[in-house]
C-alpha cells in the first residue's frame, strides 16, 4: 500500500502543496484530478521518490512502477532490452512474456523508434507491469493519444491492474477515464493545493 | 566519395602547379619525385619503426586523455558546484600553449617517455572535458527519473542510459582528439625524443631535406586516415544504428 503525508512542498518561496494525506490500499485504484498546473505531477514525483525534498513522509512498497506522460524509453536499446535492463532480475523469458502480454511480442528486437506511438505506450506499460509491481503510478498515461487508441490503452491498463492488483494512483483530466478505472477520486484544489473532496 | 577523391586530386594538382612554378626541387619537389625515396624508407629505411613509435604515443595519450576527460566532463556537467570551482582551471589549461606544457614536462620530469606522453595528455584533457561537459548538461531528466523509479543500479544507469546519450559527444571528442594529439606528439618528439615521426622531421629539417619531411608527414597522415576510416567511423555507425532504424 501507499501512505502519503505531505505537510509542505515548496519551490523556492512558492508553496505548491500543503497538508495532503491519504492512503491507497493494495488492489485499490485512486484517480487524482485537478486543474492543470495545480501540482498533480509534483505530487506524483514525491510519491514516486523522484523528488525527495519536502516536509512530511511517504511510505511506498519496494516494487514500484511508473508510467510517464511520454513513453520514456531508451531509444538506443531494443524493446526487450528496455524491459530486461530496467528489471535485471527478471530473465529473458519473463521479459518476453511481458511483451506478449501487451501484444507486442513480435517487436522484441526492434528499437523504440521503429515502433508506432501506440506500440511504444504498450512497451511502457509492459515495463511497468513486468516485475509485478506492488504500487503503480500513472501520470496522464494516455494523454496525446487519439480517442480510439486511448480507449484501447485504457482497456489494456485496466486488465493488467486487475491481474496484478497493485496499489494504483493515476492522474487524468478525463472524468470518463477516472470513472472507468478508479475506485475512488481525489481532487486537488486551492493555492497551495490540497485535497478538496474525497469522493 | 567521388567528391572527396576529386577534392584530394585538386589538392595534388595545386601542389604540382606550385612545384612547377617554384621550379626548385630542394624547396618543393614534385609529388612523383617522393615515390622512390618513400619506397626506400619503407622497405629498407626506418619509416615503419618511427611510425609505430609515434602511433604508440598517440594511442597512450589518446586513451589517457579520453578517460580522464570523460570522467572530469561528467562530474563537471552533473555537479554545477564542482563545475564552478574547476571551470577557471579549465580555461587556464585550454589557453596554455602546447609548447609550454611540453617544455615544462621535459624540464620537470626529464627527457623521457613519461614526460612526453603526460605533456600530450595534459594538452588534450581540457578539450575532451569541455565537449563531454556539454553532453552531461544535456542529459534527459525524464530518463533519469525513470531510472530512479525503477531503481536501476548506478552501473547499469551509466552504461545504458548515460553513455548512449553521450556517444555523439564522445565521438566528437575522439575525432578532434586524434587529430590534435598526433600534432602535439610530433612537437614533443621534435623537442625531446630520439625516435618517432617528429624526431625524423627534426633530423631532415636540420639537413634541409624537404622531400623526407614531406614523406614522413604524409605517411603519418595516411595512418591517421586509416584509423578514422577503419576504426572511428565504423564505431560511430554502430553506436548510432538505432537512429537510422
Amino acid at each position: 500500500m501507499i501512505a502519503v503525508d505531505v505537510k509542505f512542498k515548496r519551490f523556492g518561496d512558492t508553496e505548491v502543496l500543503r497538508d495532503i494525506r491519504f492512503t491507497v490500499d493494495a488492489g485499490e485504484t485512486v484517480a487524482l484530478q485537478g486543474p492543470s498546473g495545480i501540482g498533480k505531477t509534483t505530487l506524483l514525483r514525491l510519491i514516486a521518490g523522484i523528488d525527495n525534498v519536502f516536509d512530511g513522509g511517504i511510505v511506498r512498497p519496494d516494487r514500484l512502477a511508473m508510467v510517464f506522460q511520454e513513453p520514456t524509453l531508451l531509444p538506443w536499446r531494443s524493446a526487450i532490452e528496455n524491459i530486461a535492463l530496467v528489471h535485471p532480475g527478471l530473465g529473458e523469458d519473463a521479459a518476453r512474456a511481458a511483451l506478449d502480454r501487451v501484444g507486442i511480442g513480435a517487436k522484441a528486437d526492434m528499437f523504440p523508434g521503429q515502433m508506432s506511438l501506440g506500440q511504444q505506450r504498450r512497451l511502457a506499460l509492459a515495463r511497468a507491469f513486468a516485475a509485478r509491481p506492488q504500487a503503480l503510478i500513472l501520470d496522464e498515461p494516455f494523454v496525446s493519444l487519439d480517442p480510439e487508441l486511448a480507449q484501447e490503452m485504457l482497456e489494456l491498463a485496466r486488465s493488467l491492474i486487475h491481474e496484478e492488483r497493485p496499489a494504483t494512483i493515476f492522474v487524468t483530466h478525463s472524468r470518463e477515464e477516472a470513472a472507468s478505472l478508479s475506485d475512488r477520486v481525489l481532487s486537488l484544489g486551492g493555492q497551495p493545493a490540497t485535497l478538496v473532496s474525497h469522493a | 566519395m567521388i567528391v572527396r577523391l576529386a577534392s584530394l586530386l585538386g589538392l595534388l594538382g595545386l601542389w604540382i602547379i606550385a612545384a612547377w612554378l617554384g621550379n626548385d626541387p630542394e624547396v618543393l619537389p614534385m609529388p612523383g619525385a617522393l615515390l622512390a625515396p618513400f619506397w626506400t624508407e619503407l622497405t629498407s629505411g626506418p619509416l615503419l619503426y618511427h611510425l609505430a613509435m609515434t602511433l604508440i604515443r598517440v594511442l597512450w595519450a589518446f586513451v589517457l586523455a579520453m578517460s580522464v576527460g570523460l570522467a572530469l566532463g561528467l562530474v563537471m556537467g552533473l555537479f554545477p558546484k564542482i563545475d564552478k570551482w574547476l571551470d577557471p582551471w579549465l580555461v587556464v589549461f585550454l589557453n596554455l600553449p602546447a609548447l609550454v606544457l611540453i617544455v615544462l614536462c621535459y624540464l620537470w620530469i626529464g627527457l623521457n617517455e613519461t614526460a612526453a606522453i603526460l605533456a600530450v595528455t595534459l594538452n588534450k584533457i581540457p578539450n575532451v572535458t569541455t565537449i563531454i561537459r556539454e553532453g552531461a548538461r544535456a542529459l534527459d531528466p525524464d530518463l533519469k527519473a525513470m531510472a530512479q523509479v525503477y531503481r536501476m543500479s548506478r552501473r547499469s544507469y551509466l552504461r545504458h542510459v548515460v553513455l548512449p546519450q553521450l556517444a555523439p559527444f564522445i565521438a566528437a571528442a575522439a575525432r578532434s582528439g586524434v587529430a590534435v594529439i598526433w600534432k602535439i606528439v610530433l612537437v614533443a618528439e621534435f623537442l625531446g625524443r630520439s625516435n618517432g615521426v617528429g624526431f625524423q622531421i627534426h633530423l631532415y629539417f636540420q639537413l634541409f631535406d624537404v622531400a623526407h619531411v614531406l614523406i614522413y608527414a604524409l605517411s603519418f597522415i595516411a595512418v591517421m586516415l586509416a584509423v578514422e576510416w577503419l576504426l572511428l567511423q565504423p564505431w560511430e555507425r554502430h553506436a548510432r544504428r538505432w537512429r537510422g532504424a
